[in-house]
């Protein structure tokens, strides 16, 4: 049987609402048991696609953000959309270390992150309409239980485990 | 997001605690740059991210712009103890080559 869920949120373009949207899309995703770093990817994606939509598309002014999302047999497709400035030429802006802010300690690698993160990322943009990316990921644990390597460990002051997966987790629980 | 401090030899050790994202990173930036220029004589400043549980690039421009900061008063600086999900987004940068994690 084929589950489905959607959502959509509409929020104002301050940076407060990056912890909001990361949050949200980190629960939506919870049901389709992502393991930890494919969440932590998503809600790296996420924010990246937000920070843009303040940083980029209304800069210095508010506006709206609309994030939506659906799942669909273990696959997220993530919608993150702005009626901002838009993107002059998108080539270019998702070209790691590219940024039109150089004096604002940018670091440029925005779209960088979302396509490593993702399975697959679409940037459509007009100047002065706005812009939509869309986002891809399937995970790879569904529909199988948590597994203990998905434990999470807060020790202050050292990293979690010797053993960092820092790999894309596909095929962790096989 | 918090920070706290301690010099260890010739070294400042900033301990990092919560998520570095757009947010966060303007509030700490002035923070951290004052506690930098009041250590000026160190040999290098650590930055311990051991308790920062979210990074995205934004983060990422932060750290650059207190290398940068560091590397024009002739001080280096380094990266400690990331979890995987902030490592992750460390490898992709390309962030060691100039700010080694020790």
């Amino acid at each position: 049987m084929q589950k489905v869920n959607r959502m959509s949120l509409k929020f104002i373009s301050i940076s407060e609402n990056e912890q909001f949207a990361r949050s949200c899309i980190q629960a939506f995703c919870l049901p389709l048991n992502p393991t930890v770093s494919e969440l932590s990817d998503v809600k790296t994606a996420v924010s990246e696609a937000v920070t843009n939509c303040i940083v980029h598309a209304y800069p210095g002014r508010e506006g709206i953000v609309s994030l939506s999302a659906e799942t669909k047999n273990g696959e997220i497709h993530i919608t993150v959309s702005d009626e901002g400035n838009g993107i002059e030429d998108v080539n270019k802006a998702v070209e790691p270390f590219f940024t039109t802010k150089p004096e604002e300690e940018r670091s440029g690698m925005g779209f960088t992150v979302m396509k490593a993160f993702m399975d697959k990322v679409n940037v459509e943009s007009k100047v002065g309409k706005g812009t939509v990316v869309e986002m891809y990921k399937s995970f790879s644990s569904y529909p199988e239980k948590y597994s203990e390597s998905d434990a999470f460990f807060e020790d202050e002051g050292k990293t979690p485990s010797n053993e960092c997966d820092c790999e894309p987790a596909r095929g962790e629980n096989a | 997001m918090e920070i706290k401090f301690k010099n260890v030899r010739d070294r400042l050790y900033i301990y990092l605690y919560g998520e570095l994202d757009e947010h966060t990173s303007c509030a700490v930036r002035g923070l951290i740059d004052d506690l930098i220029d009041r250590n000026l004589s160190m040999g290098g400043v650590v930055f311990n991210m051991a308790n920062v549980s979210f990074m995205d690039s934004t983060g990422l421009g932060f750290l650059l712009g207190r290398y940068k900061k560091l590397k024009s008063y002739g001080v280096k600086a380094y990266i400690e103890s990331p979890r995987c999900a902030v490592e992750k987004v460390m490898l992709l940068s390309g962030i060691y080559e100039i700010m080694p994690r020790i």
